[in-house]
């Protein structure tokens, strides 16, 4: 793989660029969080691009997007074997854009599985194993139980910023910043179930 | 001002704002469909909704000849359309601004082809601009109609699903006002392409591409960026970025303008750099223009033809090593492709259909999606509309041989952007197919867009709603009927009778889509398994429905199998939080074993 030199500015050297894959299902809220992301980056003065593919969002099939943040971005999509971060929404998901991810990269995983067709249809089988896969391959790994904690907060459909909380601890960019993200992100009462359910995955 | 995060589409939206243009035209199409709606939300917008491309862009000239600053907007097959005004506008000029935005879709995220649209610049002799991210989408579609008004030419701007779709950080302005649009005194040499002034207006055409072509080395936005002269990039569009970052320190000559070229600008970075290549995506387009100055470049030889790119894609072509990934586990991936969704109106006419023995020649949809197992309810999907004019030539055809075998199916908005007119084709020719208007009452596939039969406008006005019965009638056709695709028995014995009909017929199959959220829809109750009738026949299955899924016996703990028949192996369950109650299953269900959940 080529190598990324080191001639550019101080700047640049200051703050690499660093990405953040999520994946998961159409319907889980996946856009709606790496929007949130990306706020939380641009109102913590970094460049920021995020990029995800649309028009399938609602019909169930994969969803991914990628959040690229540092002093000066160009590509809003990784290459294969340099994501830093991984927040997959779903088991099976993790595991089918693991060839993204570097060798030392940090995990979240929602510990949820939602059946793909052939599974259903009982053609083949969902994958065993997945969780214990990752915490022995990745030195990082958090599992979250989204669906309970975001039911806690108040909604489980909160469970995209339940597992925002979780991937924050790994994130310089500060709770007033976060918080105040998540306020504008939502009208006044769901902001208050997504507070919650940010922190108890921070907590996580 | 503001720095705003914002998706190249928001950013088009934006930039043309705050150019002044108040006028917008468009038809739905993913990756382009949120430009026009975004802009119809600015004040003082005139945004339409146009049944198809060709009618939005003919609307564009005519209020463009008024004077007014025009955004025009459609995915890249929207522009074969359209292109039969596109062709002639190219002569007689705009008077006013036109900007008409092409969004091409490499890697065919939601498309049926991976034409690449740059070829419409050239063969139509209008200039095109490509941005890399929201920030240069907006200041392009400014430069657009600056350019358009000045060279008094249509101009492209060419989107590609990737800008359109990400978001990045804009500086936002402030809007400078529009012109007044007023209706103009004839000019016929101008405006009446019949042959004697089309040749006029032909050398005019000439004449302004040498122009633009002069323009084209002092604008801005094609601009070198000296490093290491060791390698030269000459790019364009989302490929200059994917190409920075993995290889910041590389020579630059970054094209803005892709359409006409600024040879003087790529010959001078020729000399300046020891090896030259071109990263661009899907055709050889700048590559071979290139060459054609007598310059030596390296371009698809290292580069795909196909797919959008990425930076590993550029790393590995120009490094020749792949990266370096992880092992997966020795496990089979299923694969997870968009499917209808749960009380999709749809999945009851194509579990029927599927079961007959016709050829279903389908359209451009959410639909379409109903070609994959279990429903395999759809046999062909080519463009916008092409379903009808299928059928009818199929079943004529065939002959005798193909009575009562052809259905064409068509969705509401595809209908109204380009079936009508094959309706009209097949009544008049005395067609025998079967053609289905599958009406979920909006245009669901791109997100909710409306359409001349839903009754409201893009800016929210409720207008007049075509009656598709009435000029089904109207046009020609023997038989129309209703039917409701909730209800399978009479959705096949409809479908039967009109089959064995002599004579033309459309059914229009009718229920709101189930995301559709202007109609009320009655909320139904979820439905459940009961395990103690399930004989495990997986007829339900068999409607390929999210929340349906099979256990088998082998995974369950022992307490929890029951047995009603001897050879069962499993029995079906169904998700209550995904259900929506819309009862196929148990229409289908022979053992009564699916009820309400208590």
């Amino acid at each position: 793989m080529a190598e990324r030199k080191k001639k550019n500015s101080g700047q640049e050297l200051q703050q690499p660029v660093r990405g953040i894959l999520m994946a998961g299902v159409g319907g889980q809220g996946i856009l709606r969080a790496s929007d949130i992301l990306s706020h939380a980056f641009m109102a913590s003065g970094l460049d920021v691009k995020k990029s995800e593919v649309h028009g399938m969002a609602q019909r169930g099939g994969c969803v991914t997007s990628h959040v690229r943040y540092g002093a000066k971005v160009y590509s809003p999509i990784d290459r294969r074997g340099n994501v830093d971060i991984l927040l997959a929404f779903e088991r099976l998901e993790a595991l089918r854009y693991l060839d993204y991810l570097k060798r030392d990269a940090k995990v979240v995983i929602n510990d949820l599985a939602l059946n793909p067709p052939a599974v259903n249809l009982g053609e083949m089988a969902y994958p065993k194993d997945i969780l214990s896969f990752f915490t022995a391959t990745f030195p990082e790994v958090k599992i979250v139980k989204a669906f309970e904690l975001a039911r806690q907060a108040g909604n489980a459909r909160a469970e995209n910023t339940v597992l925002l909380g979780t991937l924050s601890r790994w994130l310089d960019i500060e709770i007033p910043v976060w918080e105040r993200v998540i306020k504008e992100a939502f009208p006044p009462q769901a902001a208050e179930v997504n507070l919650r359910a940010f922190h108890l995955g921070r907590e996580a | 001002m503001d720095r705003s995060l914002l998706s190249g589409n928001e950013a088009v939206a934006r930039g043309a704002y705050e150019a002044g243009a108040r006028f917008g035209a468009g038809y739905p199409g993913t990756p382009s469909t949120e430009i026009l709606e975004e802009f119809s939300r600015y004040p003082g917008v005139y945004a339409e909704w146009s049944p198809n491309e060709k009618v939005a862009l003919e609307v564009g000239i005519g209020a463009a000849l008024a004077g007014a600053r025009v955004l025009v907007t459609m995915k890249h097959v929207g522009v074969n359309v359209a292109a039969d005004p596109l062709f002639t506008v190219s002569y007689t000029g705009t008077n006013g601004a036109l900007v008409i935005v092409t969004a091409d879709d490499p890697s065919l995220h939601s498309s049926q082809n991976e034409q690449d649209n740059r070829h419409y610049a050239r063969s139509a002799k209008i200039p095109m601009l490509e941005p890399s991210d929201s920030a240069e989408a907006k200041a392009f579609v400014k430069a657009a109609f600056e350019i358009s008004e000045r060279f008094d030419t249509p101009v492209f701007l060419r989107m590609t699903t990737r800008v359109s779709h990400s978001k990045s950080v804009v500086t936002l302005n402030e809007p400078v006002p529009p012109p007044e649009a007023e209706v103009k005194a004839p000019d016929p040499r101008k405006y009446v392409m019949v042959p004697a002034m089309a040749r006029l207006r032909r050398l005019e055409v000439e004449r302004r591409m040498g122009e633009l072509r002069a323009f084209s080395e002092t604008f801005p936005e094609n601009r070198m960026e000296i490093n290491d002269t060791d390698v030269g990039i000459i790019t364009a569009g989302m490929p200059y970025n994917y190409t920075k970052d993995v290889f910041p320190d590389y020579s630059y000559l970054k094209l803005g303008m892709v359409y006409p070229l600024p040879a003087g600008l790529i010959r001078e970075f020729a000399r300046r750099v020891k090896k030259l290549y071109v990263v661009e995506e899907l055709d050889p387009f700048l590559e071979e223009q290139i060459r054609a100055l007598g310059i030596e470049v390296t371009g698809k030889e290292l580069f795909p033809f196909t797919n959008e790119f990425d930076p590993g894609i550029i790393a590995l072509a120009l490094t020749g090593r792949d990266a370096e990934t992880i092992a997966p586990p020795a496990v089979a991936i299923p694969p997870r492709p968009p499917n209808l969704c749960p009380g999709c109106p749809h999945r009851g006419l194509f579990y029927v259909l599927g079961r007959m023995k016709v050829f279903v020649t389908g359209d451009i949809g959410c639909y379409t999606l109903s070609f994959m197992k279990p429903l395999s309810g759809l046999h062909s999907c080519i463009c916008m509309g092409a379903s009808i004019g299928m059928a009818h030539g199929m079943s004529k055809a065939a002959g005798e041989k193909g009575r009562g075998k052809v259905v064409g199916v068509i969705g509401d908005s595809t209908f109204v952007h380009s079936g009508i007119t094959p309706l009209l084709d097949m009544a008049y020719n005395k067609g025998e197919a079967v053609i289905v208007i599958c009406d979920n009452r909006t245009t669901a596939m791109t997100g909710m867009q409306e359409h001349p039969a839903t009754g409201f406008t893009l800016q929210g006005e409720k207008t007049k709603e075509l009656d598709l019965a009435a000029l089904a009638r109207t046009l020609g056709i023997d038989s129309v009927r209703t039917i409701d695709p909730y209800d399978i028995k009479n959705t096949r014995e409809v479908l039967r009778e009109e089959l064995a009909r002599p004579g033309s017929s459309v059914v229009i199959s009718r229920r709101a889509c189930v995301l559709f959220k202007r109609r009320p829809r009655e909320v139904l109750k979820p439905l459940r398994v009961d395990v103690n009738k399930c004989t495990g026949c997986r007829n339900c299955l068999a409607l390929g429905c999210p929340p349906i899924s099979w256990r088998s016996f082998q995974d369950l703990p022992p307490e929890e199998v029951v047995r009603n028949t001897k050879k069962q192996d499993g029995n079906a369950y169904i998700d209550p939080e995904l259900c929506t109650g819309c009862t196929l299953c148990r229409q289908v269900c022979k053992a009564g074993a699916i009820v309400e959940v208590d």
